[in-house]
This record gives C-alpha cells, structure tokens and sequence, in this order.
C-alpha cells in the first residue's frame, strides 16, 4: 500500500514528509525532479514513475505536488484518489491547499496524515469522521483551548465510523432546518474553425447543503431523468432505487457534500449558448498578424450569458497585442503569451468585438500553429442539459425543512479552433 | 541546538499545556526533516497521560524515531500494554495500531499476546484496526505471524459480520499474500464470496476497492455463478470513486468471458461498461492518464465497447502531453470507415500544435489510418503531401516515414508522390526518416531516373550514418543494382566493401556477406530473394501480443495495466508471481479472440497479427522495414525451389549470419583469410525455425526415459528400423538408426542382400537437409554382398552438407546406389544427434539467456510415466549431451535447468520438472539463440 508521502512545492522543495512504513530516503524524489525537468510544465509531469525499487505516484494541485512512494503493485488509480482526497482535507481544513497553510497547521497536517492512512491503507477518509476525531483550527477555538485546557483531539469513538451509514454523525442539531441543492453543469466543447461542434459534451453535478436535525431520509426526483447518460453518486445513495425507479433516495452526510456527478454526452442535446466568429492570421513578412473576434448568442434558452471571457495562448513569437475592444478589457501577457478578453455580459443588441493588429518578433519564420480560445461564460437559473429537479421529500423527521434548488450552467473546456 | 536545549526543558514542564506544546514543536521540526531524535526520553516520558492528544502526539514521535532508538522504546511497552486493555476503544485500538508501527523486533514480541485479544474484541472498530497490524507485523516478523496463528484468524475475520472488518481483513491478507504468491491464503469458494459480496454493498469506498480486486482473482465454477457475481458488481460502476469503477471494470471484463456471447445479458453488460470509462475522462488528469492506459487495453481486447465513443478522445489543447498522446492511441485503434473522416480531420488539426512529440505521433497516426481504412488511403496520403508542403522539418520526416508503409500497403497506387519526397531528401536529417527515403529509393529505382545518385549522394559520408541508414543504403544499393546492373556496378562494389571491410557493426557485415555471395554465386537466387514480393504489413501496429493482453485485462486497475508489462516483469521479488489467464468462455468452444458478430464492417475476421518489435531478420533483409509495421502471417506461399528458397531465409537466416560470424571470430581478419574465401564456397548450415513440432517430437523420444533399464549410458541411440524393404529396391534391405559417438554422428545401417545375385559398388548421397547433414566418407562396403547375406555398415556424417529446410524438420532423403540400380528412401534421424559436446553454458549466460529469450519460444510438454529419480535422468541425458547447469528444489519439485547446444551453434534452453512420486515430467523448452548476439530464431 501507499508507503510514504512527500510533499513537494512547484520550485522544487520538499517541505514535508511522512512515512507511514519504514523511512524512506528523499533521494527517492530525484527520480521525480528528472521527470519535472523533463516535462517543462508541472502540468506535464507523467502521474506514474518508476524508479529502480519504488514507483511514485504523483499529482498536482495547487502549485503543490503531492508525492507518494509505494513498493508493491497497488492500484494507481486507488493511490492518486487517495491523494486527491489528502487535499480535499486540506482544503476543507484551513480553506486552502497551499504551503502557506501547510506549514501553518503542521501538526493538525500530521494528526490527520496519520489517521487517514494505517500501514498504507485508507483508515478515515470522510470529512465528517475526521472532524469528529481531529478539530479544524479556527481562532476562536484555539483562544477557548487555552482558557479551558481542552484538546483538537475527540476523545470517543467517531459515531460515524463502524455504523452503516459512516458519512453522518448522530445527534445532528438545527434550529433552521435547511436544504441546499446546487445542480451545476460544465460544457466541454470544442468548436472548429467554421463554428461546427466537433465535440460536446456536459459535465454535471449536484452540489448539496444539507443542514437537518437528527435521521432525514430524502427522496429527490427529477422531470426528466433519462437524459442522463453515466452517473456516480455519493455513498449515501440507495443504487437499487436509481435503478428501478430514477429517484435519489440517501439519508445526507451533514453539511456540505457531493451528491452525485453525471454526464450527457448525447450530442443533441448538448446546447452551444455562444457562437465565435474569429479570424487570427499572420503574415508571411512583415511580422505581424491581425486578430478579430466577435461573440453572439447560440443557444440561451432566454437566459443572460454572463461572466464572458475568451483566453488566447499565442505563439511564442508574438511580441504584443494593438487591440480595441468594443466592450470590456484585454490585457496581454508577455511572459506567458497569454492574451486574456474580459467581456463581461453579452448584449444581444450589441455584439462585444475584438479587433486590431499583434506584432510578431522580427525576423522570426511566420507561427505553424493556430491558436485556439478558450471561452469562458456563465448562466445562471438554468441547467442547459434541461434537467430539472422536480421534487424533494423528506422522512422519518416530523419537522418541515426549508428547501431549495438553484441551477447554473458554466464553460468547462471550451475550445474554438481558429 | 539551544533549540533542542529549550524543547528539553519544556517537555519536562510540570505544566501539562506547555509539555503538549513542546510535543507539538518537537512533531513540527521531525515533519520537516529535523533530527529531534536526542529527545527521545524526553518524549516518552510524557506518554502516561490521560490526554488523548498528547497521548498521539507522542505515539507519532514514537513511530518516527523507534526504530534508531530500541532500547528506549522499550520504555514504551508496557504503557502500549496497559493501554490496549482500555476500556475506551479508540485508545485500545491507537495503542494496537501504533505498536504494529515500531519496526523492533523487542516490541513486537510484547505485541502478540495485546494484538491476539484485539484480534477478538468485542468493537468491530478494534477488530478491524488490529486485521491492518496483522499485516504490519508480518512485513517485520513473518515467521512469527504465522507461528502465532494469526493468518488463521485472519481468515476467519473474512466472516465477520461487519463488512469495515470484513475489508480490512480482505486488504491485509491481499498484502501478505504478496509475498507468498503460493500460499492460499485467499482461499476463495463459492461461500467466502458471497460474504465478499454482501461486505461490498456497505464497506467504505476503499474497501470496496479491496474486495473487487480480491474478488477478481476468483474463477466462477460456470457462466451462471459469473452473471450473478457481474450482477451484484455491476452497481459500483456508479461510485464517486474511479478506483472502485476500475476495479469494478476489471471484475467484470474478466467474468465476462465466461459468458455465452448470445446471452442477453452478455449485450446488456457491454452497453453499462461505457457510461463508465466515459465519465473517468471527465476526471483529474492523473485519473484520466490511468484510465487511458486502461482503456487502451480494454479495446483491444473488446473494441465493441467503445466504438461509438470516438468523440471523448478528441484532444483539448490544453491537456497535459501524457494524456494527449494516450488519447490519440486509443483514437487509432477505435478509427474505423464509419468514423475516419472525423478522426483524419482532428489528426490534421493536431499536426499543427505546438508539442513536437504531439505532431510526430499525429502525423504518424494519419499513416496508420491509411493503413487501417483503405478507404481513408486516399485522403490520408493527400492530408501527408499538404504537411509535407509546410516545410516544418520534422512534420515532413515524420509524414516520409509513414508514407514509405502506406507503400507497402498499397503497391503501384501512390508512387506518383514520389517526385515530391525526393525534393525534400537534403532537409532530411533523422536516421528514420533517412531510412525510409531510401528504402523508397532503392524499392523504385526502376522508377526514379537518377535514383543511382541519390543513394550515391548518401554514401560519402556512409561511416556517419547510423546502423539503421546503413543497412538500408546497402540494401537499397543491392535493389538498384539488381534492377539496373549495368551502370551501378561500381556503387555496389562500393557499399559491399563499405559494409564488409570498413565496418565493425556485425550486422551490417554480416548483411554485406549475404548479399556478396548470393550476388556472386547465383544472381538470379539474389533477385529472388531480394527482389521477392514482400508479405503484407499487418493493419494494426503496436498491438499486445494476445497472451499478454489476456494477463494484462486480469491486471487492469494495476501498475502492469499502466506499464502494459506483467507484473513479473517489473515488481521486484516476482519470482513466483503467478500468470493470470482470463477463464475459458463458456460452452461453446468459440474463440474468445474472435469479435463480436455485431461489430461493424471493416474489422477484419483473422486476429490481427502482432507486429514483431525489432530484429525481425527477414523483413530486415528482404528491408521490408525497421520499424513498426512489418510481417503479418507468412510469406506468400510459392512453390519448388523457390519455396526452398523463401523458406531458407524464412527461417534461418539469423543462425546463417550467426554462423558467419563465428567463422568470421575464429578466423580472424575477414577479408583477407583464405579459409573465409573458402567458406564462402561451401553453403554453410541453416537451422529453420520452425522448431516446435518436430523438435519435440524428437525431444519427446529422447526424454523418453522410461524403458531405460539396460540401456547403455551415453547417447541414446534408437533401435534400428527397417528403412527400405527389399521388395522397393530389387531386393536390397537396408535397415538403420543413427547414433552419436565421440562427437561424431553416425548413420548405422545393416545391408542385407534379400537378392538373388551379388550385389556390389555401393554407394550413398543425402539431399539437402535441415542441418546440413552429409557424408563424412564414401560408404565403405568393401565386399561384394552375396545373397542372403548382410552387412553392418557404419558411415560417419559431418554437418557442413547443403541445407533446405525438410518437413518434417529431421527428415533425411537418402539415394543408395549399387551395380543394380538407385533407391531412394528417406529417414528421420533423432534430434539429440546434433547435439554437441560442448554444450554445457556457463551459468551466468544461462540465467541472462533464460531471461532473455522472448516467453513466446517457449514449448511446454509432458513426459510420461518416467520413474528415474531428477539425478539418474540428468545423468542419462548428459550421455545425449543434454547438459544440467543447475537445479533447484521447490516444494518437492525438481527443476532441472539445461542446455543444449546443436551442431549449428543454436542453443536451446530447458526446464525439467520432477515431482517426486510423479512418473510424469513438465518440459518446457526455451529455443535459444546463437552466443553471439542472441538474436531470436
């Protein structure tokens, strides 16, 4: 199982470490820092490595790279999840996966290290379990630990931990009973130069609040459940009822959770809400090449498109960006040629157009590649899949909670070919 | 170190809240790699509390530093004593778990008795805390694990009625099973996994993990058991966590064999494994890189899944380069007519991005689509010429390259391009792509006009190129000349010495011998073999051999998946991992590698042949290719001589060179000895390949140790049969065996005279055979034979005769001659006469060759009923020069490794199993290589 974890910021340095076997030397990194340097970008370093005793399984979030070592044939996939959730704790521990916060709260780092992984294998994983057991730090209660003496650490045995349902606590208690659904689609496109979809797909998913006294058991149901091509629920999901009747039955985990992400790939289905007419071209002498955007409505179903961006990665050689946007702001940077247009709303009245000339470094042979953009937008109040949730029962509670359901669809990769 | 000071001094502070923050410090410095190891007493001293906190705190110190300070650990023992009969099961279990972590051997034996009774506690939380330190312990002390008992009560652990300690105890055994592969530790029947099964629907995600892997081990009495397991492990495709969806995928593509493929059911499981393997390319790119790796097997092994998927494939421009070039692999291997206009679009937008790797795998992945689709051909070879005009140097390479296999494909279709190619040879500057032009060259020399300059223009500076350009250029210049002979003498004689004189690259002298003498020798036999209508290259390239890919589809979700290799090949200590096959499909005896009768048109019924990976020598002679596609199926089949021919080449061209080579060892300076210019005269022995079935049948006789009592040590020599009757030879009756003396072979015969009148001027001659075996000496039968009488006669045979490759492979064709008449008749001889008497290999060589030498030349049979111990049948083969290098003793099974070496300087490697008791032998022969290079035969 998973033998040791290092973990590692984006210049290089090992900033902690944790074994849960016997010790094993850093040296095994530079196997590591080989491939870093080979990949150019962290983004780029090969998840899997192999080294003449160990492998090393590696991921990237954050600017950090968490590092595990493991010496017999475990399941990488089991190994970067694990990893994934470590940060997950983090994030949900001190607001932030970063170093910063890292090195701040070491110890809570290592407390939870240590009991989330026994010998290598997962021992408690669950936001809920860990809470119960080691405390997130916040200033208030480190102020009442000092004047009471009392510890992070709980000293009994995790409610949640051994029952059937291990994502919630007992003796939940609220005064407002509430319960927050956020269904969020992404659109994963991309579009080629002519405007024609190549590809699209949606990635969706049920963000949950849930803030209930004691036991509920809630059914969800949508109107039209079928659209959904794959889905993965959270634990707390009774599969045998989504098979037979397309209802989501599950008693919630406390708090904040991910009730199930799902996926519609059907092509008709998939909305474009925007279209691009652009034109990048360079010139064989002269260096310098013109750009032109322009973005319009597609497919809003009514609805306001909001938050536009268009983000460029240009060639190497284009030195600046002579642009005039007709409605919001562009800003060019040189480091890493990156060309960012902050459009804001879209006015169907009037269309946001990007326009004017880049100027390439002398001398330098005419770009062999296009650029594609990558569109970034935001709708609110609708799932552009068209999925609604249609209703929200609640039992084996008498009290009458509040409930509510907000929809918002966001540009996931969304990729125009020029 | 006035910090350590200070530490010391707060640690041992009367006041609890300030020792705690000392502990605190002291765990920050060990996390970022400071020895506080001096504090060591310091530390341990704060443990008997009552405070949970400082309690963990000073166990994480503990574990750390343990093991550099045993003496003081100590110290601990009886505080984790005391603490694992808590009434809090939390400490309880802290204290088990923790102990289990302090790697000392004094510990641990104080660890037995508290982790036994944790083992039984009444807390599933306790319980399934203490399966994991079974696990540990047996990582520091394996013996006393299963002194103690505890694997046993592991096992019951598996019945357990909480499915958290069912899982743990499912993970800890997995582990120790490890490394014990023999062992059956996860002794899986119908009952355990029910139990498995029930666990699976409530134990945590991780667990869950566990017990699909553990479950995948399990072979399905029948296609009924196999459907309701898939039944029960369907649901986890829906889990958040990818690493049970895997699992779960693997579970199932493997039960999956075991059913009839007309079952519904069967059609209904294919439709739920997309969904799934969809939605793992959504995920983080470190789960999506796995999850291709995977993938890529799974269509391999079952593209029906999939084929509608192509689109999810497509690569973004701003995905990492490792998941970019996985995706356009599956992309390849899913690109079929009803898709290809899609894909060739999208691999023409991917030659244009920024990543060098990323283009040259896409253009080079537009061949492969020309070769796959034919109708794509067309448009792919356009889509190349329009790269090729870009100028980008090393888009134009690559597309040369990928061209020069579209014209293997397709012959006389698109040679129209090859005016363009030729205008681009002076920005060619990798050996590939050099290569590939002048295999293009060479191959339509007849075509080009100037096409002698062109190659001669590649010559100056010849001793710079790489192996690679060399072999081509001589091959290329050899094409020219035999195709234009009369201008291009002078470049031939040029790349021959080039090749032969001025080189010290064995291969490429070897190949500049070939081609001298059959240009010199028989230049119309040159054109036949140089010139010969080339196999077809094979559609598919990179494809896992088939056994590999069964093991691998058992192995999906692990490293071996990622790394395509068997585990055997890369974990360490792999010496007994086990092989795993996919079980037998039910029923029907359908193959399991045919597609599905579904599947879309344009998938072709054969398997597809595998592409050899390198040194495949007759595509490298005939200079078929160097790289990927190459051979599929064998040669085109042609008749006579010519198929003597082929076959020659076919099979033995390797130990030819070999051969060459030696001679070329012994005999020192090449191109000046005389003895080499006399070899070159004399054919020198081919040994064929294909070995398998007549070389165990051979082998079979010789192994054949069971009526052995009374036999003579020494070589085994057949008793005699009769080889021509007197009624086929006007009354002469020879009967005869072949036996091997001193190390020379010798052809026994009793001539008897079933005549009416004397017979006399005997004489005898062999046709070319496979080993070259001929005459030492004219037949010596010095007396006229007189009626009814007979005669032994002994002729020594040497092995330098001309060679044609014989079925079977150790039949002989033998004309007896006498003052009456001549006869033909044709016998076999035992393999084990070729084997010579130096053929004991030193150890060392014997262990890097067996590792060597590819699994596929490995044969497996069984000698029946033998009753001599290992001892008495490895000294009774050493009599046929069948030599024991070593032997190893497991489990009561001997295991005999041997060598053999043939009169043509092939190895062959073996593996004799004996089981004590059992009169039936396990062989498993290794066809080896020639010292030289071990090359594969």
């Amino acid at each position: 199982m998973i033998h040791s974890l290092f973990l590692i910021n984006h210049t290089g340095d090992i900033f902690l470490e944790k074994h849960w076997k016997s010790v094993i030397s850093r040296s095994v990194c530079d196997y590591f820092f080989e491939a870093k340097e080979k990949a150019g970008d962290p983004e780029n370093v090969p998840p899997v490595l192999q080294t003449p005793h160990h492998y090393l399984i590696t991921i990237y979030r954050g600017k950090l790279f968490l590092l595990s070592v493991i010496q017999t044939e475990v399941p990488p996939l089991f190994v970067i999840e694990f990893l994934h959730r470590v940060a997950d704790t983090f994030q949900d521990y001190f607001g932030e996966c970063s170093e910063g916060v890292i090195k701040d709260n070491v110890v809570t780092v290592y407390e939870l290290l240590e009991e989330m992984l026994d010998n290598g294998f997962p021992l408690a994983t669950e936001s809920n379990v860990l809470k119960e057991m080691i405390k997130p730090p916040n200033i208030l209660r480190s102020v009442v630990n000092t004047l009471t003496g009392s510890s992070n650490v709980g000293d009994t045995l995790p409610t949640g931990q051994l029952s059937n349902i291990p994502w919630r606590r007992a003796g939940v208690k609220y005064t407002n009973n509430e319960a927050y659904f956020d269904v969020i689609e992404e659109i994963d496109a991309i579009l080629d130069k002519s405007g024609t979809t190549v590809f699209a797909e949606i990635q969706g998913v049920i963000e949950a609040c849930v803030r209930l006294t004691g036991m509920p058991d809630l059914t969800l149901s949508f109107m039209n459940p079928r659209l959904l091509d794959d889905v993965s629920f959270h634990p707390c999901v009774r599969f045998k009822r989504w098979e037979a009747e397309r209802v989501l039955s599950f008693i919630p985990p406390d708090g904040n959770f991910t009730l199930m992400t799902y996926h519609v790939s059907s092509q008709n289905l998939v909305a474009i809400p925007v279209y691009v007419k652009q034109s990048i071209s360079f010139f064989e002498s002269g260096s310098c090449g013109r750009l032109d955007i322009t973005l319009g409505p597609k497919q809003t179903m009514g609805k306001m498109v909001e938050g536009l961006t268009v983000t460029i990665h240009m060639p190497k050689t284009v030195l600046s960006a002579n642009l005039t946007a007709t409605q919001g702001n562009y800003t060019y940077d040189l480091a890493t040629k990156v060309l960012v247009w902050d459009i804001g709303k879209l006015n169907p009245q009037k269309l946001p157009n990007l326009k004017g000339s880049l100027s390439v470094q002398a001398g330098a042979p005419k770009p062999e590649e296009n650029p594609s953009l990558n569109i970034g937008l935001k709708i609110q109040q609708l799932a552009i899949s068209g999925l609604k949730v249609s209703r929200l029962d609640m039992y084996g509670e008498k009290y009458k909670p509040f409930k509510g359901v907000k929809y918002v669809t966001k540009a996931g990769k969304f990729q125009v070919r020029t | 170190n006035s910090e350590i000071f200070e530490l010391k001094a707060e640690l041992n502070s009367d006041k609890k809240e300030k020792k705690k923050e000392a502990v605190k410090k002291v765990i920050a410095s060990m996390t970022v790699g400071k020895d506080v190891s001096a504090l060591f007493p310091d530390v341990v001293n704060c443990m008997q509390t009552d405070n949970l906190e400082l309690k963990k705190l000073v166990y994480l110190y503990l574990m750390n530093y343990a093991k550099s300070q045993p003496d003081m650990a100590i110290m601990a023992v009886n505080t984790f004593v005391k603490d694992c009969e808590d009434p809090n099961p939390l400490i309880r279990a802290l204290a088990v778990r923790t102990m289990g972590c302090i790697r000392v051997d004094k510990i641990t034996e104080y660890l037995c008795e508290p982790l036994r009774k944790c083992l039984k506690d009444e807390d599933p939380y306790v319980r399934k805390t203490a399966a994991v330190c079974v696990a540990k312990l047996h990582d520091i002390n394996a013996q006393l694990v299963e002194d103690q008992g505890f694997l046993d009560t592991l096992k019951d652990l598996i019945s357990d009625s909480n499915p958290m300690v069912v899982a743990n105890a499912v993970a800890a055994l997995s582990e120790i099973a490890e490394s014990h592969p023999n062992s059956n530790l996860l002794d899986l029947n119908p009952q355990t996994i029910n139990k498995l099964l029930t666990a699976l629907n409530e134990c945590t995600e991780w667990g869950q993990i566990f017990i699909l892997d553990c479950l995948a081990n399990y072979t399905p009495r029948d296609d009924r058991e196999s459907q309701s397991i898939c039944e029960r492990v369907t649901p986890r495709l829906s889990h958040a966590n990818s690493a049970v969806v895997l699992s779960a995928v693997k579970v199932l593509m493997k039960f999956m064999e075991m059913l009839p493929k007309d079952l519904d059911y069967y059609g209904t499981l294919l439709k739920k494994l997309a969904p799934p393997l969809v939605t793992l390319l959504s995920a983080e790119p470190e789960l999506q890189y796995v999850a291709l790796r995977n993938i890529n097997l799974i269509v391999q092994r079952r593209p029906e899944i999939l084929k509608h998927e192509m689109k999810v494939f497509f690569v973004k421009y701003n995905d990492p380069i490792y998941v970019k070039l996985e995706k356009l692999d599956i992309m390849i291997r899913l690109a079929s007519q009803a898709n290809i206009a899609q894909v060739l679009a999208e691999l023409k937008e991917y030659a244009t991005e920024v990543d060098v790797d990323f283009v040259r795998k896409a253009v080079r992945a537009i061949g492969r689509c020309a070769i796959k689709v034919e109708q794509s051909a067309e448009r792919c070879v356009s889509t190349l010429l329009d790269l090729i005009q870009t100028k980008v140097n090393y888009v134009v390479q690559e597309a040369i390259v990928v061209i020069k296999d579209i014209f293997r494909k397709y012959p006389n279709k698109y040679e129209s391009v090859i005016a363009t190619l030729c205008e681009n040879l002076d920005s060619l500057d990798e050996p590939e792509a050099r290569a590939a032009m002048i295999w293009i060259v060479g191959e339509y020399a007849e075509r080009i006009d100037n096409a002698d300059e062109l190659l001669e223009s590649f010559l100056e500076g010849f001793h710079d190129e790489s192996t690679q350009v060399q072999l081509q250029l001589l091959t290329g210049i050899v094409k020219l000349f035999l195709k234009k002979p009369t201008e291009t003498q002078e470049l031939v004689q040029q790349v021959l010495s080039l090749a032969t004189q001025d080189s010290d690259n064995p291969d490429l002298r070897d190949r500049g011998y070939i081609y001298w003498r059959l240009l010199s020798t028989d230049p119309v036999a040159a054109k036949e073999v140089v010139l010969a209508e080339k196999p077809l290259i094979s559609e598919e390239t990179d494809l896992i051999e088939p056994t590999l890919l069964e093991e691998l589809i058992c192995h999906i979700g692990t490293l071996a998946s990622v790394y395509h290799k068997p585990p055997s090949a890369f974990v360490e200590g792999s010496r007994g991992v086990q092989h795993k096959r996919l079980p037998g499909s039910a029923g029907s005896g359908e193959s399991v590698d045919s597609p599905d009768t579904g599947s879309a048109a344009g998938v072709s019924e054969a398997p597809p042949a595998v592409i050899p990976s390198q040194g495949d020598l007759l595509g490298d002679l005939l200079n078929l290719d160097l790289t990927p596609p190459t051979t599929t199926g064998p040669p085109p089949p042609t008749s006579g001589m010519q198929m003597g021919a082929m076959d020659l080449l076919g099979g033995g061209l390797d130990s030819l060179v070999s051969l060459l080579y030696t001679v070329d060892s012994l005999g020192g300076d090449l191109g000046g000895n005389p003895a080499m210019a006399a070899g070159f005269g004399a054919p020198p022995a081919v040994m064929p390949t294909s070995f398998n079935a007549p070389v165990s049948g051979g082998l079979d006789d010789l192994f054949d140790l069971g009526g052995g009592v009374g036999m003579p040590m020494g070589s085994y020599s057949p008793p005699k049969t009769v080889w021509l009757p007197a009624m086929k030879a006007k009354g002469l009756e020879i009967s005869g065996t072949f036996a091997r003396r001193s190390g020379v072979i010798q052809m026994e015969m009793t001539l008897t005279n079933k005549a009416m009148s004397v017979m006399t001027d005997f004489a005898i001659q062999f046709n070319r055979n496979s080993f070259g075996l001929a005459p030492a000496g004219p037949l010596q039968v010095l007396t006229p034979l007189s009626p009814n009488q007979s005669i032994e006669v002994s002729l020594p045979l040497n092995t330098v005769g001309p060679v044609m490759k014989m079925e079977p492979l150790n039949n002989l064709q033998v004309a007896v001659k006498n003052n009456i008449d001549v006869f033909y008749f044709s016998c076999q001889y035992p393999i084990s006469m070729l084997f010579v008497e130096d053929g004991k290999m030193e150890r060392q060589v014997f262990l890097a060759t067996w590792k060597d030498i590819p699994n596929d030349n490995e044969s497996q049979f069984q000698i029946k009923d033998c009753h001599l111990s290992s001892d008495a049948a490895s000294n009774k083969l050493q009599g046929s020069n069948i030599f024991t290098i070593a032997k190893r003793t497991v489990e009561g099974q001997d295991m005999l490794y041997q060598s053999i070496k043939l009169t043509n300087g092939i190895w062959v490697l073996a593996e004799l199993r004996v089981q004590a008791g059992n009169p039936n032998y396990t062989v498993s022969i290794v066809r080896g290589l020639h010292f030289v290079t071990y090359r594969e035969v």
